[in-house]
């Protein structure tokens, strides 16, 4: 088969975890194309396999079977340390929970991506210091996450998303922890990111919050259920 | 691999919990601060028994009348029949006896004109000086000449000199031993104490005089023997076989002291560097028996790191599933923990030296026994403790590596 042009591609992808004697099938036969510059929201209630897809997709998991490509290499050709090395330079996460590392302030924070890049990415503390502007924290560099509120954690981990400038930004629940107001402001970020060119893969169980992509997949029972256009879309974008 | 990062994350770590990180090392420090203390004493111990033997002469074999162990009773030595100048001449002739020395020992109470000491004294003719490995450091020794003509002369050691003459002036000072008046004309170069422990004597608390003039002035002669020697020493040729020599001079002395075949000697063949040597090898068996036990120690302190950093692991899980998820490879984290337990154990290594050193110095003042603290010392005690921490780091570290990126990160 050769490889689809999409920057992320499944192909008939199962996962199934074993829980005892249990069997379960987290996904059950997944196929999707997502295309560079998309803006993707995934929905589906708890254990419809939403996330199980995006740990596939974040190349932290493999399949049961099937096959996957992201921007164009086959994940099931590539040993750890190569997976370990395209979530560095290809893929970018932000967590529910911010994962934000407590004894570092923002600023070694957003470095830390760059410090384990093997390829060159040149002045590492330039990068960070503008990735925290490009998120309008540039002067709370030295600030830790302790000292800084939900919504600023999240921009410093999607500053940190951003340092090594990722062609897919991998969303779980970002605004899962954060208040409304917060919320619709990360959201704005997120779309203006998306109109730098950024693929945008989005977890969300809240309407509001998929309102803000472009295109919208539902799960249900491990599988695709709809996979639509957002036709709202203009009505959240410039909101703010 | 990426080693600032690595390097960086676990010295981050490290002192984020200081109390823990301290007490962690704990093992270590006692491991190595023992390990540098037994060192230390093995280390002394051996040079003080080399400075023992060159005092003794390697190549030296001594004679003494009576025999230690007679029948099963210990006699000691010097109790028997002495010999006589005659037998010193006898030996002296062996093919393989480079030079021997007759020599007479007893106490003496020396007068100058500031101070009054008793001190031992020594007679000898002036091979004795060669033989017993002495070296004059101000004036000279006696001659051969004046060994024969009994010149009321003598040889001073440093500490009777300090003693006899506070004020330095030594040479060509005239004293009285046991009231006959000598002059003195050397003083000997310092051997220091014999033996280890502050029980040995002082060996420069002595002065050496010609045989014939100690005898008749001032130990006085043996009623059975005429020209008596207390002791008689060999200065066997570089080279030759000891023990063969050693054979030899005995059999030599049984035939001049009429011994039937069958019948024990009556006086003792002795060399007392290889005694020395004997008595090193017990302790360096001992101290490296003590050096096992201080290693021990070391381990108890690298299992105590293995178990913290274990805990340390699974604390971090969710941070080590993070770092996982934004690019660092297997090798990333390994490297992480591993820098971690070294620098614990390295760390804890320098503590141990400092202490270590302390002790070291503390048993040196109490014991007065010599302790070396050699470069060599220091680098085992740290490189011990260095590869401690990467043994027993290595197996928490790898457990950290291998963890699956997704279930770390779902970790709580």
């Amino acid at each position: 088969m050769t490889p689809p042009r999409a920057i992320i591609s499944c192909r008939d992808l199962t996962r199934v975890y074993r829980m005892g004697d249990q069997e379960v099938r987290a996904l059950n036969g997944v196929s999707l194309d997502i295309h560079e510059g998309e803006f993707v929201a995934i929905m589906g209630p708890s254990g419809s396999g939403k996330s199980s897809l995006m740990n596939l997709i974040g190349a932290l998991d493999r399949p049961t079977s099937g096959e996957m490509w992201i921007n164009g290499r086959a994940l099931s050709e590539m040993n750890r340390d190569e997976l370990a090395d395209l979530r560095n330079e290809t893929l970018g996460f932000v967590f529910q929970q911010f994962n934000l590392l407590a004894r570092q302030d923002a600023f070694q924070n957003v470095r830390l991506p760059l410090r384990y890049a093997r390829k060159d990415v040149g002045d590492i503390d330039a990068r960070a210091k503008e990735c925290l502007e490009l998120v309008g924290l540039g002067s709370r560099m030295d600030h830790r996450p302790m000292q800084l509120s939900g919504g600023q954690q999240q921009r410093v981990a999607i500053a940190r998303a951003l340092s090594n400038r990722p062609r897919i930004l991998l969303a779980d629940e970002p605004t899962g922890a954060l208040d409304t107001k917060t919320t619709v402001e990360i959201m704005h970020l997120m779309q203006d990111l998306n109109k730098q060119g950024i693929t945008i893969v989005l977890i969300t169980h809240e309407d509001e919050v998929a309102a803000y992509a472009k295109r919208q997949i539902h799960f249900r029972d491990g599988k695709i259920e709809t996979d639509t256009g957002n036709p709202d879309i203009e009505r959240t974008v410039g909101a703010a | 691999m990426k080693y600032g990062v690595a390097i960086s994350s676990a010295a981050e770590a490290l002192f984020s919990n200081p109390m823990r990180s301290l007490l962690t090392m704990l093992g270590i420090i006692i491991g190595v601060a023992s390990v540098m203390v037994m060192m230390s004493i093995g280390e002394g111990a051996k040079a003080s028994i080399e400075k023992q033997i060159n005092a003794a002469g390697t190549n030296v074999l001594t004679l003494q009348p009576g025999n230690m162990n007679r029948g099963g009773r210990n006699q000691g030595g010097g109790s028997g029949r002495p010999f006589a100048e005659s037998d010193v001449a006898a030996m002296a002739d062996l093919p393989f006896v480079e030079s021997g020395s007759g020599i007479l020992s007893g106490q003496a109470n020396a007068v100058s004109e500031e101070a009054n000491w008793t001190t031992n004294i020594q007679g000898g003719n002036a091979a004795y000086f060669e033989v017993n490995n002495w070296k004059v450091e101000e004036g000279r020794t006696f001659t051969e000449q004046e060994a024969q003509s009994g010149a009321a002369v003598v040889v001073i050691g440093k500490t009777a000199a300090a003693n006899l003459f506070p004020d330095g002036n030594v040479l060509g000072q005239r004293i009285r031993v046991n009231s006959v008046p000598v002059e003195v004309i050397g003083i000997l170069e310092s051997k220091g104490q014999s033996g280890g422990g502050g029980m040995g004597q002082d060996r420069d608390d002595t002065m050496i005089g010609p045989l014939s003039m100690v005898r008749n002035r001032i130990t006085g002669g043996n009623r059975w023997v005429s020209r008596h020697v207390s002791r008689i020493q060999l200065l066997v040729q570089e080279g030759y076989n000891m023990s063969e020599a050693q054979d030899e001079v005995t059999s030599l002395m049984r035939e001049r002291r009429r011994i039937e075949p069958g019948q024990q000697d009556n006086f003792m063949v002795v060399n007392f560097a290889d005694m020395i040597k004997q008595r090193a090898a017990v302790a360096e068996t001992m101290s490296t028996l003590l050096a096992f036990t201080a290693a021990v120690s070391l381990i108890v302190g690298g299992v105590g790191v293995m178990n913290i950093m274990l805990v340390s692991v699974t604390e971090r899980t969710r941070e080590i599933g993070l770092r996982m998820a934004i690019g660092a490879r297997g090798g990333d984290i390994l490297l992480q923990f591993l820098f971690e337990a070294i620098a614990l154990c390295t760390l804890g290594g320098l503590l141990g030296m400092a202490i270590g050193w302390i002790g070291v110095f503390g048993y040196a003042q109490i014991s007065q026994a010599p302790m070396v603290v050699s470069p060599i010392i220091v680098a085992t005690a740290l490189g011990a403790a260095a590869s401690v921490g990467l043994i027993f780091g290595f197996f928490p570290a790898r457990r950290a590596a291998q963890l699956d990126p997704i279930q770390a990160l779902r970790y709580d």
